[in-house]
């Protein structure tokens, strides 16, 4: 009595609920708070930009699976995540076909043609914007004044940018830091909703705190030896969004615990090397892209000894 | 406690209450030549002969194997090569019964009385092989090779698979009998001192055990050691990390360490073996899962079941899948004629999985890594053996490998690492 009503598998028989697209899923949960808080703060552009920024990069993962005859997997939602976090690095009023432009670099240049999914070496949204800083400087860094976007012409420097070229404008509250009434990139600044988030990542053990917690300490003890101001600098620029939803991307960082320790404290570093000696008042963006290139180095250094090697 | 593993439901109160059945006395049993770890035993019946329960059908053939006895009285009507519940297929005798139960002549002995060879010669004589899923001759765990040394002996009641609760049960109802063997082992291997290892979440069984050692007479310590519920705890190697600390060297035993690990069921056997002259034609099994009334049953090895799971009122129709052994590592059955064997520790009714038809992408989330309870990388293992790199694999220490399956269960990808992992090691050993 055979029967053929049943695919046969082989063990485990049983699997956890976890899926690619439910961890998707939960990252896009996670980045809502911030969606909205931007909105607020910077007004309804943002919301094109973001939509813009989705849009394209899920026709351009769409396309490419096309043109390369692979299977089209635009469902699991690493396109959306990536096109959030790509808009969330933006500037507020960035014009919309730079974002289209960057979205489609994002994922056909630094996804798909590494290998898609679980294959690209960079981080996507962060090298596109690299990309883009270097091509419309002039765009990139036009930073407006947070409810103040009514009147389109007035921009704002970004509080690092004061604190770096010592101008002479007030540096905003450290409550209006807290809350992400600063001007800066549009997902960037709020520091409460981007934790809300993480948080939510941390409890639904998308990310490990590993990554968050040793970036984020390294640059507040660099600050403390170098006499800044540890909290101006923890809440500016892009270092909350960086180290949680950033720096933890799976592909671009060390596999291991010891690893993503080592990871965290090498971003630390370069961020505030960038960020106090280098020409740029921002860091958390090059800082993560460079130490991706050191990942298989680190992976390499940090692998777990076998059960049972110990003599 | 060890490094890696996962939490998992462990749906154990299905069938954690059913005292064990003893189920009906089968027509027709299906008694596989090779049940066990090693060579198969050699058939020494032949068609149309007349055997009794307890009687030799199969002959040891090498040290690492193991006798295989009848089950039933009846007449022997086939001896030919059938499919076993672990995808292999066996040489196998198949005995008609004729219903009168005859057996063997039972010797009642007193184990005090008998040397250390003379335990370890019944145990073998008896076929004898580990009843928690690898069926390894006991005789060969119990024969101290010369130059080791075995500090401890382990009773392995951990029973970390979900939904099996037959090691338990046996606990609850054999207890007495269970801390004989104990002793028993401990005579034939020259120990003084035993561990039992238990989960927590089976922690009623504490004062039964303790009542148990109060009121026999005991001749060696015995020290029951709850152990946190983590799968794969009942794994050998992690067993003994828990409780001793110890760590098996890659690629050596347990002896290595000077430990001796047993599971309750075999050490039942042993005494009963011993100290009743039974030898081994049956076995505790959980038959549970999607069935209508999940049991314990005392079932005769080369039952087959189809018969357990009619019994339980388990039907095995679309969108569900039959699987002995534990829900983790246990296999597949496609054929319901596949007998029970000495290594069947379940039979477990799962509905189907919705699981992706394609090869997914692993996203490096390191979860399989964070899991792993030998500290390997099944990820890559997985991203090598997925391209035919079993070079590299063999590189990443894929045969320290357990195969416990920690990995595909974490997996958000759902990639088939234990697959991957089992075809690199059959690769690699083919060579």
């Amino acid at each position: 009595m055979k029967n053929n009503l049943c695919k046969i598998y082989s063990s485990p028989h049983i699997h956890s609920s976890e899926t690619t697209s439910k961890i998707m899923l939960y990252v896009i949960i996670s980045l809502i708070p911030a969606m909205i808080g931007s909105v607020y703060f910077f007004g309804f552009y943002v919301l094109k930009v973001i939509f813009v920024s989705i849009i394209s990069c899920i026709l351009s993962e769409f396309l490419f699976q096309i043109l390369m005859r692979k299977d089209v997997r635009i469902y699991d939602g690493s396109a959306v995540v990536t096109g959030i976090l790509f808009a969330f690095v933006l500037p507020p009023r960035i014009p919309l076909w730079i974002v289209a432009i960057g979205g489609f670099l994002a994922i056909f240049l630094v996804k798909e043609l590494f290998g898609g999914i679980g294959f690209n070496i960079f981080n996507p949204a962060l090298t596109a914007r690299a990309i883009l800083l270097a091509s419309y400087p002039v765009e990139m860094t036009k930073f407006i004044n947070v409810l103040d976007y009514r009147v389109d012409a007035i921009t704002s420097p970004t509080p690092l940018f004061i604190m770096k070229e010592k101008i002479s404008q007030s540096l905003p509250s450290l409550w209006q830091m807290f809350i992400g009434a600063r001007s800066g990139c549009i997902g960037e600044t709020s520091t409460i909703l981007l934790l809300i988030g993480g948080i939510f990542l941390l409890l639904k053990r998308v990310i490990t705190w590993h990554i968050p917690f040793s970036y984020i300490l390294t640059v507040a003890i660099l600050s403390l030896i170098f006499k800044q101001n540890m909290l101006y600098q923890i809440m500016s620029g892009g270092l909350i969004i960086g180290a949680f939803f950033m720096a933890t991307d799976y592909v671009t960082s060390p596999i291991t615990r010891k690893g993503k320790i080592i990871f965290g404290i090498g971003c630390g570093i370069i961020t505030f090397l960038i960020r106090k000696w280098g020409s740029y008042p921002e860091g958390v963006c090059y800082s993560i892209l460079f130490m991706n290139m050191l990942v298989p180095l680190i992976n390499r250094y940090t692998l777990p000894k076998k059960f049972g090697s110990k003599k | 406690m060890f490094k890696g593993g996962i939490k998992l439901l462990d749906f154990k109160s299905l069938s954690k209450n059913e005292p064990i059945e003893e189920f009906e006395y089968p027509e027709k049993v299906i008694i596989p030549l090779s049940q066990h770890t090693g060579s198969p035993a050699k058939p020494v019946v032949k068609k149309g002969d007349y055997v009794v329960e307890g009687q030799i059908i199969g002959e040891i053939t090498g040290f690492i194997s193991s006798y295989i006895h009848s089950s039933v009285s009846g007449k022997v009507i086939d001896i030919i090569p059938w499919d076993l519940p672990t995808g292999r297929k066996s040489l196998s005798v198949i005995i008609e019964s004729d219903g009168e139960r005859k057996s063997i002549e039972k010797k009642e002995r007193n184990w005090l009385a008998l040397s250390s060879e003379e335990i370890i010669d019944i145990v073998r004589e008896s076929g004898i092989v580990g009843l928690g899923g690898a069926a390894f001759p006991t005789h060969v765990k119990l024969t101290v090779p010369p130059g080791k040394k075995a500090d401890f002996v382990i009773i392995n009641g951990c029973e970390c698979e979900p939904f099996l609760t037959c090691d338990y049960r046996i606990l609850k109802e054999c207890i007495d009998e269970v801390i004989e063997g104990i002793q028993i082992i401990c005579k034939a291997t020259n120990v003084k001192k035993a561990f039992i290892g238990i989960e927590s979440n089976k922690i009623d069984l504490i004062p039964v055990l303790n009542n148990s050692i109060k009121n026999l007479k005991i001749y060696v310590e015995i020290e029951i050691k709850i152990l946190p519920t983590k799968y794969p705890q009942g794994s050998e190697k992690h067993l003994i990390k828990s409780i001793l600390n110890r760590e098996v060297p890659s690629g050596g035993l347990p002896i290595d360490v000077g430990c001796i690990v047993f599971n309750v069921q075999t050490v039942l056997a042993i005494k009963r073996a011993v100290c009743n002259g039974i030898p081994l034609t049956e076995r505790v099994l959980t038959c549970t899962g999607l069935v209508g009334t999940p049991k314990n049953l005392k079932v005769k090895i080369g039952t087959p079941i189809s018969k357990i799971l009619s019994y339980c009122n388990g039907e095995l129709k679309y969108g569900r899948k039959l699987v002995t052994g534990g829900p983790m590592m246990g296999i597949q059955i496609y054929d319901l004629e596949t007998p029970v064997i000495k290594g069947t520790t379940g039979l477990i009714l799962l509905p189907e999985e919705d699981l992706p038809e394609e090869i997914q992408p692993c996203i490096r989330c390191g979860k399989c890594i964070e899991v792993c309870p030998m500290f390997l990388l099944p990820s890559e293992i997985g991203r090598y053996a997925e391209f035919g790199r079993f070079d590299k694999c063999e590189n990443l220490n894929v045969f320290d490998c357990i195969e416990c399956g920690c990995c595909s269960y974490i997996c958000p990808a759902k990639r088939p690492l234990v697959d991957f992992i089992k075809c690199a090691k059959f690769k690699l050993r083919k060579k």
